[in-house]
């Protein structure tokens, strides 16, 4: 049995859509922010795995073919941008200064904690890129010298916590225009997070997506001046 | 036959994307080029919307699918993590919540600011 599947060709994606499904199910049913279908799927997954004794890489051999539509998707999201380009435009100071504010945020409290619990400058510059997405993430963390599996670990975890968080946050502070929670969504928790941020509506995923690509862009920046500080 | 040709559109300019990763020296990933590079295509009108809305909308929707495999690799990463887990949960959860509050209530603020400036934040509230 377990050499069948880490052998099969279809297991993973099959393994992985089937888990997102009962993800969406039990979201359904129950109706509470922790039950994201993300989570609930990823979680389902790794249970699975540890249980049958299936590696990783078995999983992985198949369960790739979903990641490798990541970059064309992420190019499709272009197409919300574009339908809110006027919005963009009327609003672009605000995103601006949004977007700005957020990255100075994420590289303050990084910096901030990191000081607080001791931490190696190698660990420091690991956890700089975490709200950014993957890609470029891994980039900065890999320039500055820092552990690369560690920042996608973070990276990954940062997406999911705020794809969970996303609308209870967005509540809590009193968050209420589309175009902000756009901003706030992309901001803090990269792709993952702009997942949500499609399902609260257009112009909330169109401004997601345009702060990927600009906070990660600023964090480039932000990150090589900061490297230094600590 | 729309779909085809709508994926492979989606899957040149993603190819342009790669080209443009290897051509730049920026730490820049090409799905991040070839998101410019669509939304520049779009706003110039040298591809029409029509030419890739029903695919585009199909591959965002099951967006979150894509990041079951790389999440489930932690998996493998946890002898590395675990020495510095606690650190690593603080850090990630703390800096999450203060990112998303401030960046969306900064922009919030400006855009309310300049809504009363312009006597549009009736209206906006109304909504």
């Amino acid at each position: 049995m377990r050499e069948f599947l880490c052998e099969s060709v279809f297991f993973g994606v099959a393994l992985s859509i089937l888990a997102y499904e009962a993800g969406i199910f039990l979201k359904k049913k129950l109706r509470l922010a922790i039950f994201n279908p993300l989570l609930v799927a990823v979680a389902a997954v790794m249970v699975f795995l540890l249980l049958t004794g299936v590696d990783y890489e078995s999983y992985e051999a198949g369960a790739e073919k979903l990641s490798y539509l990541l970059t064309p998707a992420t190019v499709c999201l272009a197409i919300p941008l574009y339908e809110q380009i006027g919005l963009l435009k009327h609003h672009a100071k605000a995103i601006m200064a949004g977007l700005i504010s957020g990255v100075l945020t994420s590289l303050i409290s990084i910096l901030g904690m990191a000081a607080v619990f001791g931490l190696s400058h190698e660990e420091y510059v690991t956890l700089l890129p975490k709200s950014i997405t993957t890609a470029i993430g891994m980039g900065v963390s890999q320039e500055l010298g820092g552990v690369v599996t560690i920042t996608v670990a973070v990276i990954i975890v940062t997406g999911i916590l705020g794809n969970v968080i996303a609308e209870p946050v967005c509540r809590l502070f009193k968050i209420q225009e589309p175009v902000a929670k756009g901003v706030a969504i992309g901001s803090a928790a990269h792709a993952i997070g702009t997942a949500k941020a499609m399902e609260m509506g257009e112009i909330e995923g169109a401004m997601s997506s345009l702060s990927i690509a600009v906070a990660g862009l600023l964090t480039v920046l932000g990150a090589s001046v900061f490297a230094n500080f600590l | 036959m729309k779909y085809i040709k709508q994926f492979a559109i989606i899957l040149t300019v993603s190819f342009l994307g790669e080209a443009l990763r290897a051509l730049l020296p920026l730490p820049v990933p090409a799905s991040i080029y070839g998101l410019l590079l669509m939304l520049l295509a779009l706003c110039t009108g040298i591809l029409p919307l029509e030419a890739v809305r029903e695919t585009g909308r199909f591959l965002i929707e099951i967006m979150p699918l894509m990041f079951i495999p790389a999440a489930v690799g932690l998996l493998e990463s946890w002898d590395r993590i675990s020495p510095i887990v606690v650190e690593l949960i603080v850090v990630t959860a703390v800096s999450t919540v203060l990112v998303m509050a401030l960046s969306g209530r900064v922009t919030q603020w400006v855009i309310r600011k300049e809504n009363k400036k312009t006597g549009r934040g009736k209206e906006e509230k109304a909504q």
